[in-house]
């Protein structure tokens, strides 16, 4: 890496952004490396004995012996990592103890799910939380400030479970305004054919608009709740942004020209603040992730938050394992994402590059 | 000394000793915090919550694990006669289940606070002081266990460990203490190229000497906010992992596993489900409005 840096110093514009993008894919495959290798430990300090959860307990000792070498764990540390790395890399996580299924396959399974409930989430969270954070700016320390600021508060001090039991006491049990937990009601389920795993899409596409409507009275609780969450954190950013942005002497220019204050805020200021607030919307995806696991939990959402704590509590490291990386790997990725955007959106950054 | 009169020598403009000086810089600093009530607020409730978890013993009218007579006494409403809010499945009184629980929910607290932040401090302050290939090296570490949502990654060391409390303390203490490296890093980065860190130096001080004595108490304040800031991160991280079934287990009465159980009742006997959660709830937003009024006051980057 150190001779990348030297190239650059020396080089002109063109080798800039290749040494850039070099430093940045090192980076990338480093931390990934790096994701693998704590994944690999984990998996080594587990409890179960491997050998154990593929024979089951009651088998002789020589059967016992035969796998153990066939997992490869009579081999060093060392040797069974770069095992580990090959297999990983060629998309091989291993099988399943509980569905006897490959693990990939798995995740493909489950993955639509929880990609569907964190795309509708952030889709809520992002069209209130800038509004939100923009209008909380502009009426600074009035009761629109102090309003995001307690809805803020409230969504980074509840656990998000809590919440959704609540929800689902509230609206589904009591006022039966959504449905229940779940993806879709069993009488849809075969009716919509899958294509993109994506329900709310295939439905539409198929103009089964009665499935369509099925699916969204499912999944708008959950997503809201998710949202609410990540609604908290944007709006907040959005404020502290754009107060920065407002305190900027183009904007006292722009109020000398006689710009109409609407067009200062949401045209001059926001522009700007649009640039580190990308970076923010990424961020609040990846934590999506997260908190999808204990809402998935809640809701019985058949995602890859379920399959992960389902996995955990059977003791299935593979899945566990192959499901901590995936996400991991997503964090890593939507970062670098936000890190190209962020040099794509602000001409600073894109100069310096 | 009068009140007026002890007032008046912790504000001295010139103080007498090192001691005055350092009392009056605590005094100003606690009057700073004492005009934000919200701060307020938040320092009233996790003083609250110590002496609960202190006096818990006194406090709950009832043993928090063994429950009362089963056929007259399960899932009584709130404000229920003797029961404040009400019993669970197990006709265990839910108000004194609360009550203990607080201790759990303080030790989570305390112990990844004592273990997370000398990992981060002693991390964080070695890369900054030494830079190069340890920084990158160290640096590079932390980045990884930045790289996965502390949740996800909680799960699985739980997975690996084994479910139970201090399992989940330790999952969560190896989550924490990457920001905190961070931090400090920065903070370290500022002052290593300071004229006294060269005196010291020149001394003839040990590295280690300097990184402990001269480098970690300044970037302790800057931690201790963000580990302050963490806090409720941790409640709620803690009480995920009791929900799942992965931290504190039955019978102890965790408040994220006393919501996981009362789930299966949620419908038909809400309170069960729903106390426990009211409990997380104020602590963490206890510890939120503290923390906030902490950076307000202490770190001078956020003063306006």
């Amino acid at each position: 890496m150190s001779n990348s840096t030297d190239g650059g110093g020396r080089g002109s514009a063109l080798p800039h952004v290749l040494v850039k993008a070099a430093k940045l894919l090192a980076t990338v495959a480093l931390t990934f490396l790096g994701l693998l290798v704590v994944t690999f430990l984990i998996g080594r300090v587990v409890p179960v004995d491997p050998v154990l959860a593929v024979i089951g307990d009651r088998a002789p000792k020589s059967v016992y012996d035969r796998v153990f070498v066939e997992l490869g764990l009579d081999k060093p540390l060392y040797e069974q990592f770069w095992i580990y790395l090959q297999k990983v890399l060629t998309g091989d996580f291993g099988e399943s103890f509980l569905t006897k299924r490959a693990i990939v396959e798995d995740i493909a399974r489950v993955f639509p799910a929880t990609l569907e409930l964190a795309t509708v989430a952030i889709l809520i969270g992002t069209t209130l939380g800038i509004p939100m954070g923009v209008w909380a700016a502009v009426r600074q320390g009035r009761l629109a400030d102090q309003v995001v600021r307690v809805l803020g508060l409230v969504g980074y001090s509840a656990p998000i479970f809590w919440l959704g039991l609540l929800g689902l006491l509230v609206f589904y049990a009591r006022l039966n305004w959504v449905a229940g937990p779940g993806r879709v009601d069993i009488a849809y389920e075969y009716a919509i054919t899958p294509r993109t795993g994506l329900l709310l899409i295939d439905s539409a596409m198929q103009g089964q608009w009665e499935a369509f409507r099925n699916v969204f009275s499912h999944i708008i609780l959950p997503a809201s709740l998710l949202g609410y969450f990540s609604m908290a954190y944007i709006s907040r950013m959005t404020r502290s942004f754009m107060l920065n942005e407002l305190a900027q002497e183009y904007i006292i220019t722009a109020r000398v020209k006689g710009v109409p204050e609407w067009r200062i805020i949401w045209v001059h200021a926001l522009r700007n603040a649009a640039v580190p607030l990308v970076t923010v919307v990424a961020l609040s995806y990846a934590n999506l992730l997260e908190g999808s696991v204990l809402t998935e939990t809640v809701f019985a959402w058949p995602g890859l938050g379920q399959y992960l704590t389902n996995s955990l509590q059977n003791s299935d490291m593979n899945a566990v394992l192959g499901g901590t990386l995936l996400i991991g790997a997503i964090f890593v990725g939507l970062n670098l994402l936000s890190d190209l955007l962020y040099s794509l959106l602000d001409p600073r950054v894109r100069r310096q590059a | 000394m009068t009140a007026l009169s002890r007032r008046e020598w912790l504000l001295s403009d010139q103080p007498k000793s090192r001691r005055q000086a350092r009392l009056g810089q605590v005094y100003r600093t606690w009057l700073a915090f004492r005009s934000n009530w919200l701060a307020m607020v938040g320092l009233a409730i996790v003083l609250i919550l110590i002496l609960v978890a202190v006096l818990a013993d006194v406090i709950a009218p009832f043993d928090p694990v063994i429950g009362g007579d089963l056929r007259t006494e399960r899932f009584l409403p709130p404000l229920s006669e003797g029961h404040l809010f009400g019993t669970d499945d197990l006709a265990r009184d839910i108000f004194s289940r609360i009550v203990h629980g607080s201790r759990l929910t303080l030790m989570v607290v305390v112990l990844v606070a004592v273990i997370a932040t000398p990992i981060g401090l002693l991390v964080g302050t070695t890369s900054g002081y030494f830079g190069g290939w340890t920084d990158t090296v160290l640096m590079r570490v932390t980045d990884i266990f930045l790289a996965f949502p502390r949740l996800i990654l909680a799960l699985a060391f739980v997975a690996a460990l084994g479910p139970g409390i201090e399992n989940a303390i330790i999952a969560i203490a190896i989550t924490s203490w990457p920001p905190y490296a961070r931090l400090a890093r920065a903070e370290t980065l500022t002052i290593r190229d300071s004229d006294y860190i060269s005196a010291a130096r020149l001394q003839g001080a040990s590295s280690a000497r300097i990184l402990w004595y001269h480098i970690t108490p300044l970037c302790l304040s800057s931690v201790i906010i963000r580990v302050t800031l963490d806090m409720a991160g941790i409640i709620l991280t803690a009480a995920g992992l009791g929900f799942l079934g992965l931290g504190a287990q039955p019978p102890q009465p965790e408040w994220g596993a006393m919501i996981a159980s009362g789930r299966r009742f949620l419908i038909d006997q809400w309170w069960v489900a729903t106390v426990p959660g009211i409990a997380i709830f104020i602590v963490s937003l206890g510890f939120n409005l503290l923390g906030d009024g902490l950076r307000d006051v202490l770190d001078p980057k956020a003063r306006k």
